[in-house]
C-alpha cells in the first residue's frame, strides 16, 4: 500500500515501518491521558482557589480548556503537522474558524443589543422627543 | 518532520503523485467523511454553547448554576469520560492488531465508564428537576438542559453504537468494513470527550467560580 503514504485517515497513527523512531502507540495514549488528567485537575483547582485574581479565573479556565482540547487532538486523534494529514488539518482549521465565528459573533452581537436595550429610561424618551 | 526531507527520502518512481495514484484507499475516504461529519457536529455544539453563554445570566429569579452544580459529581463524570476515551484508544490498538480478547475488554470498560457517566448525568438532571429547576423554569435552565442533554444524547448513541459494533465483531470478525466502522466510532468517542471539556469548563467550572 505505497499510495497510502500520501494521506492518512484521521485517527490513524503512522505505521512503525514508516517511522521507526515513533514512540509506541500505547505510550502515546498514556502520555495523553496523563497530561489530560493534569490539566483537568488544574482546571478544578483554578475554579475553586482563592489565590487567583477572580477576573483572571475565566481566562485561565479558557486557556486550560483549549490546551486540553489540543492534547486530545494530538494524543488521542493523532492530528499531526505531517504532509500526510494535511486534509484533516485543513478541515479541522475550517471547523475551528466556523466555531469561533459562531460563538464570538453571537456573544458580540447579543451583548451589543443588550447594551442598546438597557439604556437609562430617560434616554429613549429624549431621543423620541427630538423627532 | 521537514517536508522537503520527507520527499527526498522517498524514491520518486515508487510513489506516484496523488492524482496519478487514483482514489485514496477506502479507509481514508470513510474516515475523512466521518471527520467532516464530526466537525459539523461540533459546529452544532458551538451554536448551543453560544446560546448558553448568552442566556447564562437570565435566571428569571430562579436558581443559578453556582447553587445547582455539584462539583464532586462533575469530577467523577469527567474522570469516567476521560478514562473511557483512553480505553477506547487502547481498543482501537487491539482492533488494528486483530486481537479479539483485548478488543472486547476495551469495549467493555469503555461501555461501563460511559454508562456510569450517563447514570450520573441522569441522576443530576432528575435531582435538579425534583427541586423545581426544570428546563421550563428559566432561559438559563433551558439552555443548560439543551446543551448538556445534547451531549448526553450523543453519549447514549455512542453506547448503542459500541454495542452494535461488538456484535459485528463477533459475527463478521475483523473484516475491513468492520474496522472502518470501529475507526469511525473511536473518532466519535474522542470528539465527545473534546466537547465535554468545553461543557465542563463553560458550564460547570465557570458556573461555580462566578
Amino acid at each position: 500500500m505505497t499510495e497510502a503514504q500520501h494521506e492518512r485517515a484521521p485517527g490513524d497513527r503512522p505505521s512503525r515501518e514508516m517511522d521507526a523512531s515513533a514512540p509506541s502507540e500505547f505510550l502515546v495514549y498514556t502520555i495523553g491521558l496523563f497530561v489530560a488528567v493534569l490539566l483537568t485537575a488544574t482546571s478544578f483547582w483554578t475554579a475553586n482557589t482563592m489565590l487567583l485574581w477572580p477576573g483572571g479565573v475565566f481566562l485561565g479556565l479558557a486557556v486550560l480548556a483549549i490546551a486540553q482540547m489540543g492534547i486530545h487532538l494530538v494524543f488521542f486523534l493523532h492530528i499531526s503537522s505531517g504532509p500526510e494529514s494535511t486534509n484533516n488539518v485543513l478541515a479541522l482549521a475550517f471547523g475551528a474558524l466556523v466555531v469561533f465565528v459562531v460563538i464570538a459573533g453571537t456573544m458580540w452581537i447579543v451583548a451589543d443589543m443588550n447594551t442598546n436595550m438597557t439604556m437609562p429610561s430617560s434616554a429613549p424618551m429624549s431621543m423620541g422627543m427630538q423627532h | 518532520m521537514n517536508i522537503a526531507v520527507a520527499i527526498d527520502q522517498i524514491p520518486q518512481e515508487a510513489l506516484p503523485s496523488a492524482s496519478e495514484a487514483g482514489p485514496a484507499p477506502k479507509r481514508i475516504v470513510v474516515a475523512y467523511g466521518f471527520w467532516i461529519f464530526l466537525l459539523s457536529d461540533i459546529i452544532m455544539f458551538a451554536a448551543l454553547f453560544a446560546s448558553y453563554a448568552v442566556l447564562v445570566r437570565s435566571t428569571a429569579g430562579g436558581p443559578t448554576g453556582a447553587q445547582l452544580f455539584n462539583q464532586t459529581t462533575v469530577a467523577i463524570e469527567t474522570v469516567c469520560l476521560l478514562f473511557s476515551s483512553y480505553t477506547c484508544g487502547l481498543m482501537s490498538l487491539a482492533v488494528n492488531s486483530r486481537r479479539y480478547f483485548r478488543t472486547y475488554l476495551g469495549a467493555l470498560i469503555t461501555f461501563a465508564l460511559g454508562a456510569i457517566f450517563l447514570g450520573l448525568e441522569i441522576r443530576e438532571f432528575l435531582s435538579m428537576i425534583a427541586i423545581g429547576a426544570a428546563p421550563q423554569r428559566s432561559a438559563f435552565l433551558s439552555a443548560f438542559f439543551t446543551l448538556v442533554g445534547c451531549h448526553g444524547l450523543h453519549v447514549t448513541l455512542g453506547l448503542v453504537w459500541l454495542t452494535v459494533m461488538m456484535v459485528q465483531v463477533a459475527v463478521f470478525g475483523f473484516a475491513a468494513r468492520v474496522q472502518h466502522r470501529l475507526l469511525c466510532f473511536s473518532l466519535f468517542w474522542h470528539a465527545l470527550d473534546i466537547v465535554w471539556v468545553g461543557v465542563l469548563t463553560v458550564v460547570y467550572l465557570m458556573g461555580v467560580s462566578s
